[in-house]
């Protein structure tokens, strides 16, 4: 159970306080609700750029890293489709040096242009790092695409291609900031050795004073439901065939997301899991196979995606993935197999709340789903979670019109 | 009032923090094995970790020790590889296998409530595994699969070569397996190896989060009873025979659009004296992200998304090492500027802003690396396998609490010298 007080300031800024007196650090942690299905198709890859140049100046300090460096601080912040999260671990009595960073980039970025042509050629790099230079690296932004005709999703975070990250102007940039980096479109939370009072009274010194924007009123495309089997061939450079399915599943909001997320442990969990088992072990058709979602706020991809033993043609792999689909669609699983994934999951939610890092993540993330007290409920929903449940949710995503098959294929 | 966001509030210097690595408890099992354990935290969890001597450097043939390390839990003289897995995962618990040059690790993750179904399978492991051939074929063939996908990557291939230079391809630190390797292992090479390094090996145990209150009694009925420790392990000693030729331009993959850049020296392992100074001279070259080598190479010119310099601290060797894939037109570039950087740290004296800002970052960050158990546990195994005491986390901080710029100048000069870095790129 993790308590936390919240409050709001007059700015809209939500903040969040959770106390924990055994560790001398704290962790301040600003989600902006803005990630990258919040972008213009022209113009991809900007929610994700953005999360560079924040480092790059604010307003009022020239650097973001060096004074929290000098105060013992360490930071990060990650981009995904659908939000954008910054982070310092900081010595819990150099707190308010988080404080003055973080507000004074909610305030203004400096916008300097030597910041901006600098962290178009890194995020470049990283573009080719992890996308161009890595085999396979281009299957996802392959899959998106195939997988989503209208739905944002369809753009990886890094953006649907180089050219929008190389062509982005200083007005981009600018326009980006003052519609999404605003308080009334941020969550903050603080955990760690820190009392409510205390960060209530320098949120309010210092997030207090920041203008509030035009409220973002978010209306994204709807994903139509899919109506046919679709497929892709690749060729490549790579050493193995892979292949890659997906189906689309419910959002975070959907009543199946825990069962479809206990899917994906039954299939894919671990290596007592049924596609390791079955596939890799028993008959030795994948030399490695996952089966996975992203957890996205909207309905997102249920995938199963593996690389094929050499000599094992796509056909029969495919048809090997299927069998063990109908299986889980058309025999009940028994009452074992299912407590063992529920218990897989109070683990992993165990393990995950250890550091103050982690609930920090975690009550920002649930804050941004609408309570940060789904945090607690949990676990409790996925216990909730039964055998014909798991069969149901099944049946309705595993149809074969629901499906995007990428094919990969070594050209060797 | 407005509030004035031009000056930084007031700090607290990291180097005025009163660090303290707390102490472990320990005890002995019946068969002499020792136990250090940390108890703490507020998730109910722990961790075992059964180290074993058992790491490369005691195989004969290349692979030896990583394909028997990995295979623990692939069948027991009770049990399949799937009945293992299975009793683990359904309690939510996860038992991971390591091995590296020294020691190979046996990690039971669990919740505290779930320890005393888990912890007899971690003794099954270590005293009945059985090596079925089917399971040695599937993971040969696997692992040459996964090779052939590895070798497509350029920074695969110069994290091999480089530690190959250094230390010599004879030599644990610098060897690595081919295909050949894979294909050469049979179950009789892994029972043998079992038998000296685990069943009768020599093992040391770490725990740490919360415990169940009979935790000692459960290590003994499922640990203590096990023939470990009994016969002596030598430790191996291999020559290291370094690579003549310094510099190496490699093509991988002709339509790379990136290089893997690899810059490497020899260096002293944590028992030398330098070492706790020569930390804070690396924190300034390239150890964080507000280095020099980031702040040039990524933050001013953007020619890579990371660069990084390190010191690799083997148990009885060590290497400084940069690291980092630039484009591939501007790697000669980046090339220079890593050595350009060295030359600076050799020839002018740290400005002590500069300094007394590593020395902040590197006690808040130690400070955070010490908050909670499992943390703790880790450095003290880190410290005990390298016979290491306390007396070296409490003289690391005071050395970085005092080290000068004149020292910092002194040991770039000593081990900053371009002349002795081997270079290699990948393309």
């Amino acid at each position: 159970m993790i308590q936390f007080e919240k409050f709001q300031l007059d700015n809209g800024l939500k903040v969040l306080v959770h106390q924990d007196t055994s560790t001398p650090m704290a962790v301040v942690n600003v989600l902006y609700n803005v990630g990258a299905k919040d972008e213009d198709p022209t113009k991809t890859g900007f929610a994700h750029l953005f999360e560079h140049l924040m480092f790059g100046g604010s307003i009022n300090i020239p650097v973001y890293d060096e004074p929290l460096q000098r105060a013992g601080g360490e930071n990060n912040a990650y981009t995904t489709n659908d939000l954008t999260n910054y982070y310092c671990q900081i010595p819990a009595e150099n707190i308010e040096t988080a404080f003055w960073l973080e507000s004074d980039r909610m305030l203004s970025l400096a916008f300097s242009k030597k910041s901006l042509e600098v962290q178009r050629k890194v995020v470049c790099e990283e573009f080719k790092e992890h996308y161009i230079n890595k085999p396979y690296g281009d299957a996802w932004h392959k899959m998106r695409s195939l997988a989503y005709t209208k739905h944002p999703y369809r753009w990886m975070t890094i953006g649907a291609s180089l050219s929008h990250v190389e062509d982005a102007t200083m007005q981009d940039v600018k326009d980006f900031f003052f519609q999404f980096y605003r308080p009334n479109n941020a969550i903050l939370v603080v955990t760690g050795n820190v009392q409510t009072d205390q960060v209530k009274q320098l949120a309010e010194k210092w997030f207090g004073p920041i203008e509030a924007g035009t409220a973002y009123v978010r209306s994204l495309p709807k994903e139509p439901v899919q109506e046919k089997s679709r497929t892709m061939d690749v060729r490549a450079d790579v050493p193995l065939d892979m292949l890659m399915m997906t189906w689309h599943m419910g959002g975070r909001f959907d009543e199946g997301y825990h069962a479809t997320d206990l899917i994906t442990e039954v299939l894919g969990g671990g290596t007592s899991a049924r596609l390791y088992e079955q596939l890799i072990k028993v008959k030795q058709i994948f030399s490695s196979i996952d089966c996975y979602h992203f957890g996205t706020v909207d309905p997102g991809l249920l995938v199963i995606e593996g690389k094929l033993v050499k000599g094992i043609s796509m056909t029969v792999a495919e048809k090997a993935v299927l069998d063990e689909i109908e299986k889980i669609k058309n025999e009940i699983l028994d009452a074992k197999e299912v407590q063992k994934v529920i218990n897989k999951t109070e683990s992993v939610i165990c393990f995950e709340d250890m550091s103050i890092m982690n609930r920090a993540h975690s009550l920002a993330f649930y804050e941004l789903l609408g309570d940060a007290d789904l945090m607690n409920k949990e676990l409790s929903l996925y216990q909730k979670v039964t055998p014909s449940m798991i069969q149901q949710t099944a049946k309705q995503i595993f149809q074969d019109t629901n499906r995007n098959t990428l094919y990969y294929y070594s050209k060797s | 009032m407005a509030v004035d966001r031009i000056v930084a509030p007031i700090i607290k210097d990291a180097i005025d923090f009163d660090i303290q690595l707390k102490p472990y408890q320990k005890f002995a099992l019946d068969n002499g094995v020792e136990v250090y354990a940390f108890e703490g935290g507020s998730q109910e969890v722990l961790l075992v970790d059964m180290v074993f001597d058992a790491g490369n450097t005691y195989e004969e043939k290349n692979w030896v020790a990583a394909a028997t390390n990995f295979l623990l839990k692939n069948g027991t003289s009770t049990k399949t590889s799937f009945e293992i897995t299975d009793a683990f995962e359904f309690y939510g618990a996860h038992l991971n296998r390591t091995c590296t040059n020294e020691t190979a690790t046996v990690t039971l993750h669990c919740l505290t409530k779930h320890f005393e179904e888990v912890i007899p399978l971690m003794g099954e492991i270590v005293s009945q595994a059985t090596f079925p051939e089917k399971e040695i074929a599937i993971l040969k063939q696997n692992q040459i699969q996964r090779l052939l996908l590895n070798l497509k990557k350029g920074d695969f291939i110069a994290n091999r070569l480089i530690d190959e230079y250094l230390f010599g391809f004879e030599h644990p630190y610098g060897k690595y397996s081919v295909e050949q390797d894979y294909k050469n292992i049979n179950r009789e090479d892994l029972m043998a190896f079992y038998d000296k390094y685990y069943k009768q090996g020599k093992c040391v145990i770490f725990i740490a989060g919360k415990f169940p209150s009979n935790i000692e009694a459960l290590l003994n009925k499922h640990i203590g009873q096990l023939a470990l420790n009994k016969k002596e392990i030598k430790e191996q000693i291999h020559p290291i025979v370094s690579a003549t030729q310094k510099k190496y331009s490699i093509v991988n993959d002709a339509a790379s659009v990136q290089g893997s850049i690899r810059l490497a020296r020899h260096f002293p392992n944590r028992h030398h004296p330098d070492f706790p100074a020569a930390q804070v001279l690396n924190n300034i070259f390239g150890g964080f992200f507000g280095s020099r080598l980031m702040s040039n190479i990524r933050e001013d010119k953007g020619y890579t998304y990371g660069i990084h310099s390190y010191l690799q601290n083997y148990k009885h060797a060590g290497a400084w090492m940069v690291s980092t894939d630039a484009g591939k037109d501007v790697c000669k570039a980046t090339i220079e500027e890593v050595y350009k950087e060295m030359k600076k740290l050799r020839e002018t004296l740290v400005e002590p802003d500069e300094l007394k800002l590593v020395k902040n970052y590197m006690l808040g960050a130690l400070l955070g690396d010490l908050d909670g158990p499992f943390q703790i546990i880790s450095r003290w195994k880190s410290y005990l396998l390298n016979d290491l005491t306390a007396d070296y986390f409490y003289n690391t901080i005071q050395v970085v609490r005092e080290v000068q710029p004149e020292q910092i100048l002194a040991l770039a000069n000593t081990y900053l010298k371009e002349e002795d870095f081997y270079e290699l790129v990948v393309y």
